[in-house]
């Protein structure tokens, strides 16, 4: 069983660029046929400061950390046998190209289901930008198969 | 502006089959280097029979539909169960319905039910956004 007692665990807040050229590559690899996503002329034609980062980049802004899926680490996981369960996030404002976003991240909690076969890692990230805006909110359901 | 309404439905999306290439340009392009989604070798050590793809890759495409239909700065919150895996050679179509009108903080939302389904019409992601219109 996972340690409860990591509940609460506030993972190191780190800052990370949002680059232009990351957005277009990560536009490329979803297929994005939408110019408002490659085209800065076209986003700033469309409203937006410059290229927006797409609804779930804020995501791969988690992977820029020092370290890579710290919970691993904190919860002895093997990477092997995690899923993710659930993914949701809350818009406060938008990331856009050229920002520096500053990513916390707490670990909500753990539970687990089938007298402990399965277990449920929650995790809450915020994502802030230069300015000190709250930008987006995001929690993360991490399954762990213990079978 | 076409009026929104329940029962309003997203336009479709479908995507082209999930191939590596799919998924070796997406683990790079989104950071996430997880071994099982690119590396069949360790996949097979881990029990799979093959690497399988990113839930977040779909979500991307789930994102894909809300923002083709309305424009991202209206877009207030988006999530999704991951409810099946989604393997090679996959066809993924995501759709969206609106399901409810509703104020919040003074603002006019539509609640609309998401999911992406594979060729088999296996339900791979489920969820819901909030849309203001």
């Amino acid at each position: 069983m996972l340690d409860k007692s990591k509940i609460g665990h506030l993972f190191s807040s780190f800052t990370t660029d949002v680059e232009k050229g990351r957005l277009k590559f990560f536009a490329k690899s979803i297929n994005e046929t939408n110019p408002v996503y490659t085209d800065e002329v076209v986003a700033i034609a469309e409203g937006y400061k410059a290229l927006p980062a797409p609804p779930t980049f804020a995501f791969s802004l988690d992977m820029e950390g020092p370290e890579f899926l710290p919970v691993i680490d904190l919860l002895n996981l093997n990477i092997a046998k995690i899923l993710h369960g659930s993914q949701d996030f809350e818009y406060l404002g938008q990331i856009y190209a050229g920002d520096k976003i500053t990513v916390s991240s707490k670990l909500k909690n753990i539970f687990d289901k089938k007298n402990g076969a399965l277990e449920f890692v929650v995790m809450e990230t915020s994502y802030s930008n230069q300015n000190n805006d709250l930008v987006a909110k995001a929690n993360q359901t991490l399954v762990y198969r213990n079978a | 502006m076409t009026t929104i309404t329940i029962g309003t439905k997203l336009p479709e999306l479908t995507l082209p089959p999930i191939s590596r290439t799919t998924l070796a340009l997406y683990a790079g392009a989104s950071g996430d280097h997880n071994p099982i989604h690119i590396d069949s070798d360790f996949a097979k050590k881990s029990g799979m029979p093959d690497v399988f793809a990113q839930g977040m890759l779909s979500m991307a495409y789930l994102g894909r539909l809300l923002t083709n239909w309305q424009p991202q700065s209206k877009l207030r919150k988006f999530g999704n169960k991951f409810s099946a895996i989604t393997n090679l050679q996959d066809v993924i179509t995501c759709s969206g319905e609106v399901v409810e009108l509703l104020e919040i903080n003074g603002e006019q939302c539509a609640r609309v039910a998401i999911e992406a389904c594979n060729q088999d019409n296996t339900k791979t992601l489920v969820g819901e956004a909030l849309v203001a219109i």
